[in-house]
């Protein structure tokens, strides 16, 4: 990266210009009148929406109670995902049969945006939790899958020798060799996916009918409510910004526990 | 039990694109309890020599079998201590020697004496609950050995293990290595590109030529080892001071540089 590295606080100063310039240039473009506002509501607009949001009901819901909806389908999505892609991972890293059955159907898998997901979604698992949960998992699972198969494959190939000559089983192989190795890039994929199963909550709230911030902005899509939307824009992107920075403080602290152990 | 045989052993590797002879017609014999060094130039094959009778490499032709019977996969009657070591980052010293120990299935209680012993004949009893990261390179060879010993295994395969390790180091492991393999012998077969210690450690010294790698000579050294009393010298030097060592060692550097072009150290 070119440049030199900044404090803490120079990287704050520098980082609150940018929101400052951002916002700066929205509320110009809308105080001004260049852009209407029923194209673009102003940054004023948004905000006192959204406190407004924080305890009135908007679609049968405060702001934060559809939050708290859209998080429970999200962790349950993200959960499965992991559960089903990290083992399914390992064990296409260690037996070669199954990784040449299985690469090429997720290779093209894994290209359909998980909204794509959204009428089968509905069809198979149902409006309730089973179809947006689907599609939450279908945008975080490829990332737990692929992170656990590289480091499953790419492990130091003396381990794998060692662990062979040490007459060391499959399922002990996997555990306690291929496990333990690829819990770095694992954990990297878990983040991943945890950031993509967030991005794919919208899609999937598309096909909720009670509550929810996709929900939510649908709406208010249909009511014409632009700051509504808005404010749910900026809820869904602070709230995947704070999962965010928590999960890599989590990655952060794992592998300096490592660097210590490994 | 605990014999190695290579059969009119060739080994081609990518035999599907043009493919590059590394082995040719490799016949060695080696005894029961017999140490046997093999050394030749970089990129002569030796180690694939010994990744075929760990099980690693299968040969192109000809065969390699250990104790009569024909190799076709690793395991843990061939015990490997390699030049990295290969120890489990994330196992401590005791989980590292200990994982083929339960492979066998053995009890926990027949287990820890085993672990007990093999710390104690590497000296490592008091590093049991370190992690390997934790150690210098001379005791990660160390918990590599004790891995490798504590298998009771038939032969024990060793792919140059102190090649990573600094010079003093490394006298004080081949030092270490003839009290063990006077405590407890064992079939070894020894890869090493180092001449003096192959003629220090070994009973007989395989030598190679460069690729394709061919077994050129095998000099016994047995019988002047025990003539001249090498085994009284408790120091690596005070061997490699007699005459008799200096004359095989400078035996075989000539045989090895006749290999033309070839890159000994």
């Amino acid at each position: 990266m070119n440049g030199a590295p900044l404090s803490f606080r120079e990287t704050v100063a520098w980082g609150t210009l940018g929101v400052v310039l951002f916002v700066g240039l929205w509320t110009l473009l809308t105080a001004s009148g260049i852009v209407p506002r029923q194209f673009l509501p102003t940054p004023l607009d948004v905000i006192q929406r959204m406190l407004h949001l924080m305890t009135s009901p908007f679609a049968g819901a405060t702001l934060p109670q559809h939050l708290a909806s859209s998080f429970q389908r999200y962790a349950v999505g993200v959960l499965l995902a992991a559960l089903v892609g990290v083992p399914l991972g390992l064990l296409m890293g260690w037996f070669r049969l199954l990784d040449d059955i299985v690469t090429p159907i997720f290779d093209g898998l894994r290209f359909i945006a998980p909204i794509a997901w959204v009428p089968f979604a509905a069809l198979w698992f149902g409006t309730g939790i089973g179809g947006p949960v689907m599609i939450i998992f279908a945008g975080a699972f490829p990332p737990c899958l692929i992170n656990a198969y590289r480091g499953a494959r790419f492990v130091e190939p003396r381990l794998i020798e060692a662990a062979r000559m040490l007459g060391t089983g499959n399922t002990r192989t996997i555990l306690e060799i291929l496990l333990p190795a690829a819990t770095p890039s694992i954990v990297s994929g878990l983040r991943v996916s945890a950031g993509l199963g967030w991005q794919s909550l919208v899609g999937a709230e598309l096909i909720v009918a009670a509550a929810g911030v996709g929900f939510m902005m649908v709406q208010a899509q249909a009511n014409v409510a632009t700051p509504t939307v808005m404010a749910g824009m900026i809820a869904i992107g602070i709230v995947g910004m704070i999962i965010d920075v928590l999960l890599r403080q989590g990655e952060g602290w794992l592998r300096r526990r490592r660097g210590l152990e490994a | 039990m605990g014999s190695i045989r290579f059969d009119h052993v060739d080994k081609v590797f990518g035999p599907n694109t043009g493919g590059i002879k590394a082995l040719e017609d490799i016949n060695l014999k080696i005894g029961e309890k017999e140490f046997v060094a093999i050394v030749g130039p970089s990129g002569c094959g030796k180690t694939t020599c010994l990744r075929m009778v760990a099980g690693f490499d299968a040969p192109s032709a000809g065969v390699v079998s250990v104790s009569g019977k024909p190799v076709t996969a690793p395991g843990p009657d061939r015990a490997v201590v390699f030049q990295q070591f290969a120890l489990f980052p994330w196992k401590t010293v005791r989980e590292n020697i200990e994982l083929g120990l339960r492979n066998k299935n053995l009890p926990a209680g027949e287990r820890a004496d085993l672990v007990a012993n093999a710390l104690k004949l590497m000296n490592l009893e008091s590093h049991a609950a370190a992690f390997p990261h934790q150690l210098s390179g001379g005791m990660q060879q160390r918990v590599a050995i004790a891995r490798a010993y504590v298998l009771d295994p038939e032969v024990l395969l060793m792919d140059e293990p102190f090649g990573a390790l600094d010079a003093q180091t490394r006298v004080v492991m081949q030092e270490e290595l003839v009290r063990l393999a006077r405590v407890n012998p064992r079939t070894v077969l020894f890869i090493t590109h180092a001449v003096e210690e192959a003629v220090y450690l070994a009973d007989r010294v395989a030598i190679m030529t460069r690729r394709p790698g061919r077994i050129k000579e095998v000099l016994d050294i047995r019988a002047i080892r025990q003539a001249e009393n090498w085994d009284k010298h408790p120091r690596i030097e005070d061997v490699m001071d007699l005459e008799s060592f200096v004359h095989l060692r400078t035996q075989i550097w000539k045989s090895l540089r006749e290999e033309k072009g070839a890159n000994v150290i």
